[in-house]
């Protein structure tokens, strides 16, 4: 393999595409060959490392410059000036506020920590990060019931929402009766604000396939199914590139590692419905059929696609998997809290400086997210309210802003983690109208197949709107209550139990400004037009 | 590609790749060519391929910068070699033929080579 002395990195993810990312990379190799620097220097896409603003981004290394956001016409002067004269473009130097300022985010790069660094277009980039050991180490050297051993060990949670053990998972999953037996990877994220899976796919697609490959080893599966999002385009073209490259190495298909193990990965698009992302609707998808949850029991693990035992693991969940059958179970436990090993991947996005992606530690308070990773809100403003875990997230006070966040602690606390998407929110919203497009979105994509949830969603949205006019009855605040509570109580699936999330809890932390809406016909902030 | 089939084998495709990432790695080792309108015109950009092709026969890391004209253009291309954090020691005059002998000296046998030197730290 050819030395180069630079290696250039243009971010290829479906931000910076949308900004002229392609066009800038064309370009670049364009100017190169111009110059003839094409034989020194080496042009890598990249997935960002979370930074979504100021996009595309280029790396340019060995001086670890970071330019960003970039032009096509600023190519010209990058190649000039950078590549060909040796000096830095001062103009476009960009500061990585992204990147960590306390040392610590460093180390807790466990699920991100490629993403950003290598080609996810080219496997050997990944292996050169370790790619691909783990499941030489499992398929060649473990038993099934020494990995399933390992990841219950390890206490790693499902990282899409429920925070199920893993571990356990897998084990009533290989110990259910019932041949062939599934693996999907759930990648429809579609809750609203949420995109760390895409990310993590974008950047890092090889290391979701060797999780489907050992998870398929433990539990004594032979085909795995990834569910993606059909918005996803970038994603599904990098998963078929990275299927195919695995293939041709002996990762997938047929004698995995020389071994008699055999393992195929189906891709199967969504078609945007957000209850699609609950597993029982994504199993009926995938089997064709209108989705729409199943009753439970019984589980996925022991009744799921095609009627079989299945494991469905959400994409972060997967992301974990290979580093801790490498580095061990109790290397995974020395990151996070006691009761919640490892890190989460946030998305951050509302009044706030940096807003992207990170990953912290388990515990991390929202107080040290908001002002250490995310920089502090924009302005002299003061924190509202933060909603976690997407739109069916609960809406945490600055009172809460000290909760350690893993999904323990929340829970006690009366919150809920989610999916890992923080909406932060500063002095100027008002709660009616932030509950406005989010009542109305659970009444958009209710499924409609049991009452509680078909008819509460509509009734609570309606009520929202009407407060929002200055339409709000007397009696609206305890309507909203016996409601939310009933859905919470007797819904079907997760979409009616956690609709009702956020409106108790926007109740709880902020009646007084509703109450302000509805009987004095008011909004306090001038934000809803009554 | 042939399949893989041992972590054996999983390994050695490791280190190669490694290899070809190296220019994302620090190391400890820093070569900086100046790649001034003068240094090109001097045959720089010659000797900075010279030394990419030195470093990857003798499987030496080392991290190989440009940089702008330094004022000293007279004694274009000049090639400054720093390692291990001590100062650097900028080599004047350095062209094609001179290259190999100045990677076995101050890389390999760790000399620096006296007559060629026009600064030091
Ligand atoms: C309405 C609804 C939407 C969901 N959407 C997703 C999703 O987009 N991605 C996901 O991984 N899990 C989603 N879930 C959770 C899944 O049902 C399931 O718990 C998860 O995929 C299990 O993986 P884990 O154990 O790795 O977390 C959703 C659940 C509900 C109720
Ligand atoms: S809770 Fe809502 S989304 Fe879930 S099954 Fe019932 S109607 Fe459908």
């Amino acid at each position: 393999m050819a030395l180069y002395r630079a290696h250039v990195i243009v971010s290829i993810d479906s931000f910076s595409i949308l900004k002229g990312a392609i066009e800038v990379k064309d370009t670049l190799i364009d100017k190169l060959k111009k110059y003839k620097l094409d034989q020194e220097v080496k042009v890598l896409e990249m997935s960002t490392l979370g930074q979504i603003k100021d996009v595309p981004v280029i790396l340019i290394y060995p001086e670890k410059v970071v330019y960003a956001p970039v032009k096509v016409e600023d190519i010209d002067e990058i190649v000039e000036e950078h590549l060909l004269k040796g000096r830095v473009v001062k103009r476009l130097i960009k500061e990585l506020p992204w990147l960590p300022k306390k040392p610590k985010l460093e180390e807790a790069r466990i699920v991100l920590s490629n993403a950003g660094l290598i080609d996810p277009e080219l496997i050997e980039e990944y292996i050169a990060n370790d790619g691909y050991v783990a499941l030489g180490k499992v398929v060649k050297e473990m038993k099934p019931d020494e990995v399933l051993e390992v990841i219950e060990n390890s206490n790693l949670l499902g990282r899409g929402g429920a925070a199920f053990p893993t571990g356990l998972k897998w084990k009533f999953t290989r110990k259910a009766k019932g041949e062939p037996k599934y693996i999907i990877a759930n990648a429809d994220e579609s809750e609203p604000g949420t995109f760390k899976d895409r990310l993590i796919l974008e950047g890092d697609p090889h290391r979701i396939i060797e999780a489907m490959v050992i998870a398929g080893f433990a539990v004594g599966s032979h085909i795995g199914y990834i569910y993606i999002r059909g918005e996803y385009a970038l994603v599904i073209e990098r998963i078929k590139n990275a299927i195919n490259q695995a293939h041709n190495m002996g990762f997938l298909g047929e004698n995995i590692f020389g071994s008699d193990f055999n393992f195929e990965i189906k891709i199967h698009k969504g078609a945007g419905a957000y209850v699609c992302g609950e597993e029982t609707a994504l199993i009926e998808s995938i089997e064709g059929k209108r989705g729409e949850p199943r009753t439970r029991p019984p589980y996925p693990p022991t009744y799921g696609l095609w009627g079989k035992p299945t494991v469905v693991n959400n994409v972060e969940t997967f992301a974990n998997v290979p580093p801790i059958i490498r580095n061990g179970p109790d290397w995974f436990k020395r990151f996070g809290t006691e009761r919640c090993s490892g890190t989460k991947v946030y998305t951050i996005l509302g009044n706030i400086n940096n807003k992207g992606l990170i990953e912290v530690p388990m515990g991390i308070s929202l107080r040290d997210v908001i002002n250490i990773y995310g920089d502090g809100i924009p302005g002299d403003k003061k924190f509202k309210l933060a909603q976690t875990g997407g739109t069916s997230g609960s809406i945490i006070p600055e009172s809460m802003l000290d909760v350690p966040m893993d999904y323990a602690s929340m829970m006690e606390a009366g919150a809920a983690l989610g999916s890992g998407a923080l909406l932060i929110c500063d002095e100027t919203n008002c709660i009616v109208d932030l509950l406005k497009p989010l009542t109305h979105f659970f009444n958009y994509e209710s499924c409609g197949k049991c009452v509680p949830c078909r008819v509460g969603t509509t009734k609570i949205y309606k009520i929202i709107e009407r407060i929002s006019r200055g339409g709000g009855l007397n009696t609206d605040i305890s309507m909203l209550e016996d409601i939310s509570k009933t859905m919470a109580a007797t819904s079907l699936c997760g979409l009616g139990q956690a609709a009702a999330v956020p409106v108790l809890s926007a109740i709880k932390h902020f009646r007084g400004e509703i109450e302000t809406h509805i009987f004095d016909k008011i909004c306090p902030l001038g934000v809803c037009k009554i | 590609m042939p399949k893989i089939k041992s972590l054996e084998e999983l390994r050695k495709l490791r280190e190669e790749t490694i290899k070809s990432m190296r220019v994302r790695k620090s190391t400890s080792t820093k070569i900086t060519v100046g790649m001034g309108t003068c240094g090109i015109a001097a045959g720089a950009r010659e000797v900075m391929h010279a030394i990419l092709d030195e470093l990857e026969k003798r499987k030496i890391d080392a991290n190989v910068i440009t940089v702008g004209c330094i004022g000293l253009c007279a004694e274009e291309p000049l090639v400054t070699i720093e390692r291990g954090g001590q100062p650097g020691i900028t080599y004047g005059k350095i062209n094609v033929e001179k290259v190999p002998k100045l990677i076995e000296e101050h890389l390999i046998k760790g000399d620096i080579i006296d007559e060629w030197v026009i600064s030091r730290g």
